[in-house]
């Protein structure tokens, strides 16, 4: 294999990877270099975790046992401070690493203004989560202030977060109105307006003298003697490229390293791409264009013909409640005209730049759903000429009528690109949605990346969503959990914990409930609900459980019912066999059964019958197999090393001691698992709920499989070392799930709606969440693990099983 | 005048629950709403068989756990989009105990 070194692992570099793994699969055992203390995230989602919309596991591109899937060396924490072409390698404080191919993407420092005062404590940049962190730790000081010195976009949405979580913010900017670059002085102007509203100060045509302090900034002083007061100064004034490595090493380097159209460097086998480099001149800062160099990059490593082009991109500023769209060329100049839209009661106000009947360039402020649709005719070079008069108004007020949004988005041409930042295009969405049964945003996210980086396109992709999928999709009203509340699932699982609601009849008091007790939809999941959340606390409600539970077998079409005893992770042995024949002739049970999940099904027992059953299986010393239980199931395992040739670790004893430490946890839906001693998977361990596979070198750790209503095999959710870590993981995701389903939600179905990162996140890379979570079953565990059976056999729930009055022919005749 | 039969106390069967009577041709369901009404009903649903007595018992009403239709208690017709109903038997409580009209199970029996 090829050597490919990566130094930087920002927003470039990691879509990079991605396509790279793609285009030449197995080709190339990469080392990736990161200077900050963690994997690729997205970067542009930095403003929503430092307003607390958002949190940084939310965030994350790439995870652990994505770079462990193929194969990444990673070093974040990591500087690379010498790259040493002669010898092919790259230097960091561990020693030297050698490389066939180098890609450098260093991406752009932020640019401090020398300003008397700018090393101060308290003075910092927003580029990186560890300046989000600092920030958000000022914010919380009581009464505290911020001065956000640039107001262009970044720095906008930073004023704006700090002011989401309560800072005094005031905005320093040199030019005549916020966001030059992107607005014109109109739009700033409706801009500054909305900011201020908000109790953000916006100062303009502000030169900033000195940054003010003892210890730490105190103040921040203007040329025209105004005095600013701050506990924090944000510098969000520019960015220049890094490429000090590329300087040191001799690559040409102008403004950023110059590449030419395959992405390559001055020298032949080192590449570059981001915000670090050059192209045509050209230095690009937003990452869209930065994406297609990605895509150029891995072709060419691939040995592909492509290059890299320049493309236009459209701006949006990501504060909520504030719409700004911005695309194209919008100077004034002698060949031009312009249509102009204002309504200043509503703040609405719309540019359109025309060159030769052409759009050339758009501003939107207030009402920005025809961005796209600009945006699409300028990249276009679209006539005009034939609906110049209704231009301005939008999609909709093309050919006579009005149409409603949805109309607007049916409408757009096939190739339209809806989201800017992956260059996704409405076909490609469409068509993964339906090719891919997909119901849900998380899903489009996932398959097609479309909503995935900014997300200001997210309200095209659903209106895409509800064009593609009918009135099966609507995700703007709650699906509420049945007809007797308002709520959905997710509002009543939060209300409970939030309102301390501990019994059924409360949660109906207090969340409104429509009818006086519910039904045979809400009652089993809120008392689901209750029993996860309040272990040893709340009193289980037999009636507000489905028949299966309440009497602890499965109904069958006839009325009889069903016993599964537990035979833990498959094993059994004579006696074991020899009481179940017996129970079989003793109670005529017409029917002994093999299970998918491997154990032995006793069916077509007379509910009368039922404790007698079990009291005799229980003699046997088996407890209820939970076969009818929405609760942890069976264990399916191979042989494994104990017997098998190809066994590398002992998949049968695994199963056992997951069934054993398992059994008796209820959960949202049933849950089966699986252990394979080897990938040749005899245990089917990939299409069950949870799976494991014994490898080598450890314990692959799968989920989210199906085999019932859907197929689907399951995913990688991360690697144990040893048999505890794989226990550990296996039972604090169980507890996710427990915390998280809504009831009837299968695991798979649970991890497309919160989407497999935020798993990955708390229960692989967060070693504290794991264990919080696994704590938390253990706890629940001593109040679920009881046997139903032999509770039963003691005399609970005598009714369930005796008539209440036997009416023979004689009383009857009388 | 037949006596009323009497079948046993209310608090024999669980609230919000129900408990089976055997007579000669089947089994009846007596239920026990959450406000103490008390109703019976066939055992059978109309659907295929299902065993009300096993069902979910909310308001006045109970949902047949094999397919999930339900089933208005006190005139045994199934609700919403379902067609059919299911047979009723007059009961009635006097202190505690639960009464069966006895000509029910006359007509069971001759039938
Ligand atoms: C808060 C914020 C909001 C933004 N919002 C938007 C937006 O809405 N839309 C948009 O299009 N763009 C936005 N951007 C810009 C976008 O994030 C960048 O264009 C993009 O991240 C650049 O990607 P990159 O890979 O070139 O650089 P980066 O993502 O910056 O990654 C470079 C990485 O290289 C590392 N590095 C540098 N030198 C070394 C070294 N010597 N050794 C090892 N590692 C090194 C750095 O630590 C860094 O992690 C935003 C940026 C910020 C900061
Ligand atoms: S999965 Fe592997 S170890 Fe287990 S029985 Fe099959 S071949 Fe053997
Ligand atoms: S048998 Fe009752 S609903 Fe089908």
């Amino acid at each position: 294999m090829e050597k490919l070194v990566v130094v930087g692992a920002g927003m470039a570099s990691g879509r990079a990877l991605e396509h790279i793994f793609e285009e030449a699969p197995g080709r190339f055992d990469v080392t990736l270099f990161g200077a900050e203390p963690r994997g690729n995230y997205n970067r542009l989602m930095l403003s929503p975790v430092l307003a607390g919309e958002k949190e940084y596991e939310q965030i994350i591109t790439h995870d652990s046992a994505w770079y462990e899937a193929n194969g990444v060396h990673t070093r974040f924490g990591e500087t690379v401070t010498l790259i040493d072409r002669e010898r092919k390698v790259v230097v960091s404080k561990l020693g030297e690493t050698p490389y066939d191919k180098l890609i450098i993407a260093t991406g752009s420092a932020p640019f401090i203004i020398p300003l008397p005062g700018k090393d101060l404590p308290g003075v910092m940049a927003f580029r990186d989560l560890d300046d989000v962190n600092r920030m958000v730790d000022v914010s919380k000081r009581p009464g505290a202030k911020a001065v956000v010195i640039g107001g262009g976009l970044l720095g906008l949405e930073a004023a704006a977060a700090l002011n989401a979580r309560g800072m005094e913010v005031v905005v320093l900017h040199l030019m005549g109105h916020v966001m030059e670059r992107q607005l014109d002085p109109a739009a700033g102007y409706l801009l500054q307006r909305d900011l201020e509203a908000r109790g953000i100060k916006v100062h303009c045509k502000a030169q900033t003298k000195a940054i003010l302090g003892e210890d730490r900034v105190e103040a921040v002083a203007l040329e025209d003697g105004t005095v600013y007061g701050a506990d924090i100064v944000v510098m969000a004034v520019g960015i220049r490229p890094e490429t000090r490595l590329a300087v040191d090493a001799g690559i040409h380097v102008e403004r950023g390293i110059v590449v030419n159209d395959q992405m390559v460097t001055s020298d032949p086998d080192v590449l570059a791409l981001g915000e670090c480099v050059e192209h045509e001149k050209i230095v690009y800062g937003l990452v869209a264009p930065l994406y297609d160099q990605a895509k150029i990059l891995a072709k060419t490593l691939a040995k592909v013909d492509a290059a890299f082009r320049p493309v236009q991109t459209a701006t949006q500023l990501k504060v909520t409640g504030v719409s700004v769209y911005s695309a194209g060329d919008f100077a004034d100049a002698e060949d031009r005209e312009e249509i102009v839209l204002r309504d200043a009661t509503s703040g609405i106000y719309k540019r359109l730049v025309l060159k030769e009947d052409k759009v050339i360039g758009a501003v939107l402020y207030g009402e920005t759903a025809d961005g796209p649709w600009f945006f699409d005719m300028i990249r276009k070079g679209t006539d005009t000429r034939d609906m110049r008069d209704t231009l301005i108004f939008g999609q909709a007020y093309q050919g006579g009528a009005a149409l409603d949004p949805m109309a607007a988005v049916a409408a757009l041409p096939d190739d339209a690109e809806i989201c800017g930042c992956n260059g996704v295009c409405k076909s490609t969405i469409t068509g993964t949605i339906v090719s891919k049964g997909l119901t849900d945003l998380d899903g489009v996210r996932a398959h097609t990346k479309a909503s995935a980086s900014c997300g200001s396109c997210t309200h095209l992709v659903e209106k895409l969503m509800a064009i593609t999928l009918g009135d099966s999709y609507n995700p703007a009203a709650v699906k509420p959990m049945c007809p007797c509340t308002e709520h959905d699932h997710g509002t009543v699982r939060r209300l409970i914990v939030a309102k301390e609601l501990k019994s059924i009849p409360e949660i109906m008091q207090e969340l409104e409930w429509k009818t006086s007790c519910g039904c045979a939809k809400c009652r089993p999941a809120l008392n689901y609900y209750l029993v996860a959340e309040w272990p040893g606390e709340y009193e289980d409600d037999g009636q507000s459980r489905f028949i299966n539970e309440r009497v602890h077998a499965n109904i069958q079409k006839d009325g009889t019912y069903s016993v599964v005893p537990r035979m833990w992770g498959g094993l059994t042995n004579p006696r074991e066999l020899r009481a179940i024949a017996d129970v079989a002739d003793k109670f005529h049970i017409p029917t002994v059964k093999v299970t998918g999940g491997q154990r032995i099904d006793l069916l077509g027992v007379k509910k009368e019958d039922l404790p007698a059953v079990w009291a005799d299986l229980n003699a046997a010393g088996m407890v209820s197999g939970a076969a009818y239980a929405k609760g942890l199931r069976t264990v399916k395992t191979c042989v494994g090393s104990d017997w098998c040739r190809f066994g590398t670790q002992d998949s049968t004893g695994l199963g056992v001691r997951l069934e054993k430490f398992m059994w008796g946890a209820w959960t949202p839906a049933k849950v089966k698992l699986a252990v394979s001693g080897c990938p040749r998977n005899c245990a089917e361990a990939t299409c069950k709920d949870i799976g494991v596979v014994c490898v080598d070198s450890g314990y692959d750790i799968h989920f989210a499989g199906a085999a019932g209503l859907d197929i689907k095999g399951t995913e990688l959710l991360g690697h144990a070392n040893s048999e505890d870590e794989a226990l550990e993981i296996i039972v604090a995701l169980t507890q996710l799930y427990r915390e998280q389903g809504h009831y009837l939600e299968r695991i798979y179905k649970w991890a497309k709606r919160v989407g497999n990162d935020s798993i990955k996140a708390a229960i692989i890379d967060d070693l504290d969440k794991r264990r919080h979570y696994y704590d938390r079953f253990v706890y629940s565990q001593q109040f679920a693990q009881v046997d139903p059976w032999e509770e039963r056999v003691n005399g609970k729930d005598a009714h369930e099983f005796a008539a209440m009055a036997e009416f023979g022919l004689p009383v009857a005749a009388e | 005048m037949t006596e009323w039969i009497e079948l046993g106390s209310v608090t024999a069967i669980p609230v919000r629950g129900a408990r089976c009577v055997n007579t000669p041709s089947g089994k009846i369901a007596v239920f026990r709403t959450a406000e103490d009404q008390v109703f019976a009903v066939e055992n059978r649903c109309p659907h295929k068989g299902g065993p009300l007595s096993e069902g979910i018992v909310h308001g006045a009403s109970v949902t047949c756990p094999l397919h999930n239709w339900v089933f208005d208690l006190a005139t045994g017709e199934a609700q919403g989009a379902d067609e059919g109903s299911v047979r009723t038997y007059p009961v009635k409580v006097e202190h505690g105990t639960i009464y069966i009209a006895p000509d029910v199970l006359m007509q069971m029996a001759a039938e």
